[in-house]
């Protein structure tokens, strides 16, 4: 095994160039595990922790680019406010230690359904920034990015630079499944941004399918019926038959299986839960900003 | 490969490190300090917690050649750190309250010094063991540990002590959901986690009354 120590950008795609099949290891907390129990022994390590870049993140106008090392703890602690989905999944992420180094370009490298950056990422809007020393620079948006279990859409000589997440123009809300607060791979998770600038809604689901996925039909059926009721303009609250509807149309979109951690249907019922109480959340702080006089329902 | 960095404060150096290795396997098998436990390998367990420049993280999923540079704090060093961050904080201290008394600084007595609670004296253990101390101080979190009985079977405690040290360094007066938080990544399987909450109160109440 050779441990390849590019000092910049351009030496990291050059030595993803040279060697396709070398591992990007940067937080460690997936390809170490892999290493340590002997499921993987790839012939090169290409380690990123020394390209200072991907440690960064910078607020544009509608999105914020964040390089794909910066740890979780510092999502949490700096992101709050522009990107408070990924925040709270952040939040969700196994331990402080692991927190300290893992970040979101590793979740979207290993693409595992499970892990718990996707549903934020698909819920706000997201780019994904690769790069290969051949082509240069290009966005993958992250619809597209995951392409089956635990594949994504890279090219073998591409690496992750960062993701451009667009900023919160409404409340979001991220839930999850597990046997306690820390150190819990999702049962299943979700995922659920208000956009009130388009009035639109997004989701993402995570652990109930092949991929992480959006709900679609969810997000269309709840579009509709919020401009119908007029609900933009208004604040008022969503009626139970809206939400009803909204939560089984999510659990429609789930394509589950049954493992260790869960049954098929289990996963598909949590995701409804999940879906009406993050609805419920969101919409009760979009009233909350609209300064309603009505109290919470 | 060589590996060379920095571990409580001394350059080391390690060879023929492989590849793949992990930069706790360094610690307990090349450099000869197995105070950082080895259990899950999968970073589960905490056993393994470390600072890397500073952070705690689980040096089993750390790549050797990662550490390359970098400055590693293992439980052997947590004594003479928190003596070190004493002695930095002091000065700065007695300038803020102005009458504070700066003897509490001096070397080694930062283990001892502000056990005023009598709670805490009723606790004190006895004796001193050859293998815990070496006859150098403890650091307050690990005395607390000590005097609180949050020892039992001791493989956890390594990455405990590193983990409730860094969180009191950041927090000094943490609540009870900022410990749980902060220790959410280290098991203990005696079940031994209500006295541990009661070493990390005790740790945070004697840093409290030593300022």
């Amino acid at each position: 095994m050779d441990f390849l120590r590019p000092a910049s950008w351009e030496e990291a795609l050059a030595a993803k160039a040279e060697h396709p099949t070398a591992v990007p290891i940067a937080g460690g907390t997936d390809v170490m595990v892999e290493i340590n129990f002997d499921h993987r022994r790839p012939g090169h390590l290409l380690d990123l922790t020394r390209i200072g870049d991907l440690y960064d993140w910078e607020r544009g106008e509608r999105s914020v680019r964040l390089g794909a090392s910066v740890p979780y703890t510092r999502i949490m602690s700096e992101l709050r406010a522009d990107l408070p989905g990924l925040a709270l999944a952040a939040h969700t992420v196994a331990s402080p230690q692991i927190r300290n180094r893992g970040g979101v370009g590793g979740n979207l490298g290993t693409a595992s359904p499970a892990g718990d950056a996707h549903p934020a990422l698909l819920a706000a809007g997201a780019e994904v920034e690769v790069a290969s020393a051949a082509r240069g620079t290009r966005m993958i948006p992250i619809d597209a990015f995951y392409t089956g279990v635990k594949r994504n859409a890279l090219e073998p000589d591409e690496l992750i630079r960062a993701v451009h997440v667009r900023r919160a123009d409404g409340p979001q809300q991220f839930s999850k499944v597990g046997t306690r607060n820390a150190m819990v791979i999702a049962v299943c998770a979700f995922g659920l941004a208000l956009h009130p600038e388009t009035r639109t809604v997004r989701t993402g689901i995570g652990s109930a399918a092949p991929t992480p996925v959006r709900a679609a039909a969810a997000e269309e059926f709840l579009a509709a019926a919020l401009e119908e009721g007029g609900h933009w303009e208004s604040g008022k609250t969503v009626p139970p038959s809206v939400a009803r509807q909204f939560a089984q149309l999510c659990s429609g979109a789930c394509n589950p299986i049954d493992d260790v951690r869960g049954t098929a249907s289990y996963r598909r019922h949590a995701v409804g839960v999940m879906a009406r109480r993050t609805l419920m959340w969101t919409w009760e702080s979009y009233r909350g900003a609209r300064r309603t006089t009505e109290g919470a329902a | 490969m060589r590996v060379t960095f920095t571990v409580n404060g001394r350059p080391q150096e390690a060879d023929d490190v492989w590849e793949g290795e992990s930069l706790l396997y360094v610690l307990r098998e090349r450099l000869g300090l197995p105070g950082s436990k080895n259990a899950c390998e999968q970073g589960e367990c905490g056993s393994c917690t470390v600072r890397l420049d500073g952070v705690p993280v689980c040096s089993c999923l750390v790549a050797a050649g990662q550490a390359e540079g970098r400055e590693i704090v293992t439980v052997e060093g947590l004594a003479e750190h928190a003596r070190e961050r004493a002695r930095a904080a002091a000065p700065r201290t007695s300038d803020t309250t102005g009458a504070s008394d700066p003897s509490g600084s001096g070397p080694g007595a930062s283990g001892t010094a502000g056990t005023p609670l009598d709670a805490a004296r009723a606790w004190r253990a006895h004796g001193a063991d050859p293998h815990t101390g070496d006859g150098t101080e403890l650091a307050p979190v690990q005395q607390a540990f000590i005097d609180a009985g949050a020892v039992q079977c001791g493989f956890c405690t390594p990455g405990l002590l590193v983990a409730a040290d860094e969180m009191l360094e950041r927090n000094p007066n943490p609540s009870d959901a900022d410990i749980r938080e902060a220790l959410s990544g280290n098991l203990c399987r005696c079940t031994g986690y209500e006295k541990i909450m009661d070493a990390v109160r005790l740790a945070a109440a004697r840093q409290g009354e030593a300022v």
